[in-house]
């Protein structure tokens, strides 16, 4: 692996830059190997790099349908916090924040992960009480948040409407000050040249079409470029969970829905913090380049479609400007959407399939990004052992069956109205 | 933003309807917890044509059933509650 | 200097009118019908603005939205409009527009010596260096976020309005040029209703900048014609509106440009107007850009698109440079170089890629042979110039470099279709390898392409393309046909054609990093090389990780060029590499827009009970409550909140006290089978409900866990009322739809949501029935759990003897309109017995004490019955919703939270706090609501703990780190008041 450092972009500089070599290896697949892991996200890539890393096994493929990062890991608000009232989630998410806070070095690959804050909103003594909470039930397992009062919001975000005639009135919010924003493309880059510099094969442009399942045992799977064995197989394309893994038979508590976002045409910095509400579902920061970065509720309706409905888009404008009213005359440059995995309790799955050596890593909702060097760690280690690890045994495919959720919001099993 | 013809009112925006739930997941309030489980907590979630339960709310507030392509999002069909397709496999 | 290359006749702007405006400080003068763009230009202006990254120096290089340079500030407080481009943005009186992306002024920008160390800062080089901890990181990014960013980020909050439109048609027509104007036409005549968009302030699209004879009248006249005729047959012309995003099902949003960028609104205050269209048809007329080309400084002010400079000729009237050079593929170059020719420009050479056999034959091309110095095989390797302008070019012509002086380059690299919309619809395209230009292929929607859009070439094309669409639209919508049977025609010498013969090679001595591709972003035809050999060679990676195509022009002229370069070195063609997506917005919209009114105090609705007024008059603290807003507290003399809520909860439990419970969820359950509809709904037993009495009930989701609670009344053997929480009551009214329309569509019952129908009063405390019977006479009171009728203040009402608060207490109904009478004789009674009104946070207090559960408390989505205490309700032979889920093994877990009570030993339990057994212990509960003893004080509080009900006695923490606050408590049952209910007896 060619290092990356200042000192190496001003000697290939003098080059021309003409010495810079690929950053991965573009490998045909071999015949088998010890771990496929289907996807080649963000998620499918840490997996990958971590099972390499920390594991030592090494004869590991990455199989990816189009291009590396593709899915949700390029098509999300690159929002990164571990503030969670469920013990489970932010015990996950901190697991993950603790990992994003080495990755550039570790990875040596700058993911520009900046710690800018991810500010919650609190709009009425109520939601000011269930901020409370949820940074009481952080702080007491050491993770950090901090309540904020008025005056510190006028401090932090000066354009924000603090006036008391504000359809919601903001009256205080929470803090975690170790959360902020990454860039979300080079995560996926940067485990996909880490893990090929540890011998992993990273095979884009390479669809999985069916799996060889034998004595309810998976064996390895079919693909475009052509049969290839494992002895182990994870799934990890969240977006499409329900897809692959009807090809080893399985319906999942998983429904495919659609999330939008979109960004404004770049200014100045003006937001520092990632700001979300307790009252108004739209989240907002404004990126490196100056775009201001805007999202909102999903479409409420099951789609594959990656088309959003512009009703979405402009509620998420009014709920900004609500927040923000010097955003009206900036103009929304570009939106996206992303298929999420909508689970049944709105948290993620990582663990084993009722097949043999099939494992399944999704149902990420709208919040997988963050989770990237996470659960990659723990996929890794839990295709490693063969059982879970402690983070994220909660997490079981079969914890719909017994009973044991972990709903964050209290909605219930409808995907959508969370 | 969908267009659906509700049988009742007319081409109607999407802004006007709830989507529910799929059609086969619907769980009669008898249900064994072995049939009630899937229903709750597992999906086909197909990508392409599916049967599901959607609600008018913000207008008649009937309940409809849509067939309806999660892919490309063309609306195949949309029935009372109480109709049965031709063919019957609503 | 004042319009110093402002020819003295011709073009579309009015002479007669000056318009003053200001640029970067400096009084200007245009005149009407000037883009900012035009006015500058006109007045010798280069210099626009400063590239995103190096700092260049950039000028003008297109007359239109695709422009990716000139972009400035436009307005001033509240209606500034950073990264305005100049070349869309039409003067008016008072215009302000500055630079941007400069420091300290356009001239001398200091931050352009970040050109010195571009060899050192290609694509992607932020993620090769600074590296460290993310503070580290964070140091550099603060100077890289200064450093980025275009345009001054707006402060002032904008006081403009913005509105939503709907409007339905037959046909929509996007783009009112030639191919469009002929399209209308086919479908108005055909009796189609048709809308017409047009994102210029003028309709006629390219007639603007090449005036022809159409169906034998000049241009201007069939324009004027085209439009008289539409109007008469009912269509809707909408210019200085852009279709901004192609939806599902006929859905377009349009884009209406009311005032221009940082201009005053008329007397309606309107800024901008999003018109939502559903459309039968679509025909997409939307033009074609002309692509630049790869040469070294080809981003040089100076260096302009060869259909823009002849466009700020024949409709500005501006001259835009006196010796040029034009470099191109096609022959609508040649159109501009005799234009230029004509006005008294001098060409100095034209350079054709094309070799002579391979060029076109069109008039132009003939005409400018035969008096220009035209070079077949020709290429330009350089631009050379600074800040004030292009000097000279550097040209490979018959194989030998050639240096030409000039001080204008016009530049075609051929046409690009507008394909974003007929994309966004989900169409498909196909590619022209010979014209290197992607057309629509496939629609999948009712949608078609016409004119340049569709890669007609040449004027007579273009006007058939529309006219057949506008035909074929009608007949797709079973309209009879046209009363006209021909296409508009147009002049044999005004049918000129461009044959542009894609030529993707710079040539061989090009300085690659100079030949930028991306001018917005400064990514050059080397960054793209770099990208690929790095690997990122999906046309995506390729984008993200140049940042190609992502300015604000979305790549408009530079997408194609640059997938090209990668198609050249995948040794692939063009389409196999691949397309980004297109997705809406077409061009960028302003978020006020899209927000319209539905921004500020109009986010949602804010609803108020109907005895808002009457609360008002009280002057309470207010409450929100999901939407509503309710009376807090109401705090007499110098009260704060606490104070009044205590001496509010104080007279309930001492004499009585009033409240408004009109927000509460209401249904009527009606018919034979209302019994057994509601014994599907509710956990708890009903059907045996004797008539006249009620119960507290539970509702379940289908997981088993509590959804809401209430109460249930037998009104008459077939007649049930039904109460559900305030912020539960939509929920509540779409489940019960559910169960009675989905799951029991066979019970013979009706279920009418009368939340709004009734108003409601609460009056508790010991002297509540006092109050009821001096009001209503002796009797009148039910006791608790029943219900009475009878009038008050001359009004029907309905009591019910429900208690919340944990005193004997009555809920008085009546109609609300009819509410007020009630309500004020209610509260003139109990005052006299010394009460008083209370609001939610005395509500609060007296529940807590009371161990009453609350939905969004400790009805939390989460909790079952039996966490709740309350699993004895459930009826056990089932046949409820939520039942079977009860019986999976996680819910009866010992280990589940349980509700329980929590006494303080010392200090104030914080409300929202953790449970803890010692310092530094993972958390076993939290504390859902906080109160106080009303009578005795002393803080008390509700709580989830786990397993909490075997933990009765045990002393905990309750510990809130973020507030500081920490008290110890003692696990007690969760009821701390009245535990043998003595008070709800007479």
């Amino acid at each position: 692996m060619q290092s990356y450092s200042a000192l190496n972009l001003f000697r290939r500089g003098l080059g021309g830059h003409k010495s810079w070599t690929r950053a991965w290896r573009d490998p045909a697949p071999k015949s088998h190997y010890d771990v496929i892991i289907i996807g080649g996200g963000g998620h499918g890539l840490a997996t990958a790099y971590y099972l390499a890393k920390v594991h030592g096994i090494k004869n590991v493929a990455v199989l990816e349908r189009g291009w590396i990062g593709g899915g949700n890991t390029g098509r999300n608000t690159t929002i990164v916090r571990s503030n969670y009232r469920q013990p489970a989630l932010h015990n996950l998410f901190e697991f993950s924040l603790k990992l994003w806070e080495g990755m550039s070095d570790d990875l040596n690959y700058n993911v520009m992960f900046s710690q800018r804050g991810a500010l919650f909103l609190g709009h009425s003594d109520s939601d000011m009480i269930r901020l409370a909470e949820r940074g009481d039930a952080m702080r007491c397992m050491g993770i950090d948040a901090e309540l904020m009062s008025k005056a510190q919001l006028r401090k932090l975000i000066p354009l924000l409407d603090m006036s008391d005639e504000a359809r919601f009135p903001v009256v205080g919010g929470l803090i975690q000050p170790r959360g902020g924003t990454a860039r979300h493309d080079a995560v996926a880059w940067g485990y996909a040249r880490a893990a090929d510099a540890l011998g992993v094969d990273v095979i884009q442009n390479c669809e999985v079409t069916g799996m060889d399942i034998r004595g309810g045992k998976i064996v390895g799977v079919k693909t475009t470029k052509g049969d290839i064995g494992a002895d182990r197989v994870g799934i990890c394309v969240a977006g499409n969970s329900g897809q692959v893994a009807a090809m080893a038979d399985l319906r999942l508590p998983i429904e495919s829905h659609l999330l939008q976002a979109f960004v404004s045409e770049p200014v100045k910095p003006m937001i520092d913090t990632v700001i979300m509400s307790q009252s108004i579902h739209c989240y907002i920061s404004q990126s490196d380049k100056g775009e201001i970065v805007l999202g909102g509720d999903p479409d409420m309706y099951p789609t594959y479609s990656q088309r959003g409905r512009p009703d979405r888009i402009e509620e998420v404008a009014g709920q900004a400007i609500a927040l923000i009213p010097a955003l009206s005359r900036l103009r929304m440059l570009r939106s996206w959407a992303g298929t999420t995995d909508m689970s049944f309790d709105g948290s993620p799955i990582i663990g084993k399939t009722p097949v043999d050596e099939l494992y399944l890593n999704g149902g990420w909702c709208y919040g997988g990004f963050k989770a990237t060097p996470g659960s990659g760690w723990l996929y890794a280690h839990t295709l490693a052992k063969g059982e879970p690890h402690a983070l994220n045994a909660p997490f079981r495919l079969d914890r719909f069956e017994t009973g044991a959720t972990i709903d964050e919001t209290g909605a219930g099993p409808m995907p959508h109205h969370r | 933003m969908l267009l659906i013809h509700c049988p009742h009112c007319g081409p109607r925006a999407q802004a006007e309807f709830v989507f529910e739930r799929p059609l086969e997941s619907i769980i009669q309030i008898d249900e064994a917890l072995p049939d009630l489980i899937p229903k709750l907590y597992s999906r086909v979630n197909p990508k392409g044509p599916s049967w599901e339960l959607w609600r008018h709310t913000y207008g008649c507030q009937s309940w409809l059933k849509l067939h309806r392509d999660t892919h490309n999002h063309t609306i195949h069909a949309v029935l009372e509650i109480g109709q049965t397709p031709e063919g019957g496999d609503a | 200097m004042s319009q110093t290359l402002r020819q003295t006749k011709g073009g579309r702007i009015d002479r007669s009118r000056t318009i003053r405006f200001q640029f970067d400080g400096k009084t200007h003068k245009g005149f009407e019908g000037d883009t900012l763009a035009s006015a500058l230009l006109a007045d010798g202006v280069k210099l626009f603005g400063r590239s995103f990254k190096y700092h260049r120096p950039r000028g003008v290089m297109a007359a239109g939205i695709e422009e990716p340079s000139a972009l400035v500030g436009a307005g001033t407080a509240g209606r500034y409009e950073a990264n305005t481009r100049a070349t869309d943005l039409f003067i008016y009186p008072g215009l302000k527009a500055v630079s941007q992306n400069r420091w300290p002024s356009l001239g001398l920008d200091l931050l352009s010596g970040i050109s010195l160390i571009s060899p050192f800062i290609p694509a992607g080089f932020y993620y090769k260096t600074f590296f460290g901890p993310p503070k580290l990181w964070m140091v550099y990014e603060h100077f890289i976020r200064m450093a980025a960013g275009l345009g001054k980020a707006p402060k002032v909050a904008d006081k403009d309005g913005y509105e939503h439109r709907a409007a339905f048609c037959d046909v929509l027509v996007v783009g009112s040029g030639p191919a469009g104007l002929a399209a209308a036409l086919a479908a108005s005549a055909s009796g189609a209703k048709v809308i017409l968009a047009e994102q210029d302030r003028e309709l006629g699209g390219s007639l603007l900048t090449d005036a022809a004879t159409i169906d034998g009248q000049a241009s201007d006249e069939w324009i004027a014609a085209a439009t008289t005729s539409l109007l008469a047959k009912g269509g809707r012309i909408l210019t200085r509106t852009t279709a901004a995003g192609f939806y599902d099902h006929g859905l377009l949003n349009l884009i209406e440009r009311v005032t221009e960028p940082g201009q005053a609104p008329g007397a309606d205050g309107l800024a901008q107007r999003l018109w939502r269209v559903r459309a039968g048809q679509v025909i997409l007329a939307t033009g074609a850009l002309e692509r630049p080309r790869l040469f070294a400084g080809n981003d040089l002010p100076g260096v302009m698109l060869s259909g823009a400079v002849r466009t700020y000729l024949n409709r500005y009237g501006v001259r835009t440079g006196q010796k040029v050079v034009l470099t191109t593929d096609n022959d609508d170059a040649y159109r501009t170089a005799l234009a230029l020719a004509e006005a008294g420009a001098q060409i100095v050479a034209i350079l054709d890629s094309r070799a002579a056999s391979a060029a076109g034959n069109s008039l132009s091309l003939r005409r400018a042979q035969t008096r220009l110095p035209v070079h077949f095989g020709a290429k330009l390797i350089a631009a050379k110039g600074s800040a004030k302008g292009v000097k000279s070019a550097k040209a490979l012509i018959d194989g030998q470099i050639t240096n030409l002086v000039c001080d204008l380059i016009a530049v075609s690299g051929g046409f690009s279709p507008v394909v974003h919309l007929h994309m966004q619809a989900g169409g498909t395209l196909s590619w022209n390898e010979t014209t290197g230009a992607f057309s629509p292929d496939i629609s999948r929607q009712n949608q078609t392409t016409a004119g340049a859009a569709s890669g007609a070439d040449g004027l007579g094309q273009t006007l058939t393309s529309g006219w057949e669409a506008g035909l074929a639209a009608a007949k797709a919508l079973g309209l009879k046909g046209s009363s006209v049977k021909t296409p508009p025609a147009c002049a044999e010498a005004d049918d000129q054609v461009c044959r542009s013969l894609a030529d993707w090679l710079p040539a061989p001595q090009t300085n690659l990093k100079k030949a930028f591709v991306d001018y917005q972003n400064d990514v050059t035809a080397a960054d793209l090389d770099l990208a690929w050999r790095e690997g990122y060679r999906s046309v995506e990676h390729m984008k993200r990780y140049t940042t190609l195509g992502m300015a604000t022009d979305q790549g408009k002229t530079s997408n194609l060029v640059g997938l090209a370069r990668l198609a050249l070195a995948e040794g692939r063609p063009v389409p196999s590499v691949g397309l980004t997506t297109f997705r809406p917005p077409y061009t960028p919209v302003t978020l006020g827009v899209l927000a319209g009114e539905h921004t500020g105090a109009h986010l949602s609705p804010r609803r108020r009970p109907v005895l808002y007024q009457v609360h008002a008059a009280q002057k309470p603290i207010w409450q929100p409550v999901g939407y509503w807003h309710r009376p807090r507290a109401y705090p007499q003399g110098r009260e704060d909140l606490h104070q009044s809520a205590h001496r509010e909860s104080l007279a309930v439990r001492t004499k009585v006290g009033v409240t408004d419970v009109s927000t509460l969820g209401k249904f009527d359950v009606v018919g034979p089978d209302a019994a057994a509809f509601l014994e599907l709904v509710c956990a708890t037993t009903v059907g045996k409900l004797a008539v006249g009495r009620g119960r507290y009930t539970l509702m379940l989701r289908e997981d088993g866990m509590v959804m809401d609670d209430g109460t249930v009344w037998r009104v008459a053997e077939n007649r049930f009322f039904l109460t559900s929480s305030t912020g539960g009551a939509d929920r509540m009214s779409a489940h019960l739809s559910y169960v009675r329309k989905v799951l029991a569509p066979q019970l013979k019952v009706t279920v009418a949501n009368v939340q709004e129908h009734w108003a409601a009063a609460a009056i508790a405390g010991p002297l509540a029935k006092a109050v009821v019977e001096n009001l209503m006479g002796e009797g009148a009171a039910p006791r608790h759990m029943s219900l009475g009728f009878g009038p008050l203040a001359g009004i029907p009402t309905m009591i019910l003897a429900a208690s919340y608060s944990g005193e004997r207490a009555f809920e008085i109904y009546a109609p609300s309109h009819q509410i007020g009478p009630v309500w004020d004789a209610i509260v003139e009674q109990a005052r006299g017995l010394g009460g008083c009104l209370y609001g939610l946070e005395a509500l609060e207090i007296l529940r807590i004490e009371k161990g009453h559960i609350v939905v969004g408390g400790e009805i939390d989505g989460r909790a079952t019955a039996d966490d709740l205490g309350l699993g004895k309700m459930l009826r056990p032979s089932g046949g409820f919703v939520g039942a079977t889920a009860l019986g999976r093994p996680a819910m009866s877990d010992p280990q589940r939270l349980q509700l329980i009570g929590l006494e303080a030993i010392s200090g104030t339990i914080p409300e929202g706090s953790m449970l803890i057994t010692a310092k530094g212990a993972v958390p076993c509960g939290h504390v859902t609501a906080a109160g106080m003893n009303v009578v005795q004080g002393g803080s008390i509080a509700l709580g989830f703990l786990q397993g909490g009900r075997a933990r009765l006695g045990d002393v905990l923490t309750a510990t809130s780190p973020t507030r500081k606050q920490a008290a110890q408590v003692k696990v007690v049952a969760p009821v701390f008041y009245d535990l043998a209910g003595d008070q709800y007896r007479d």
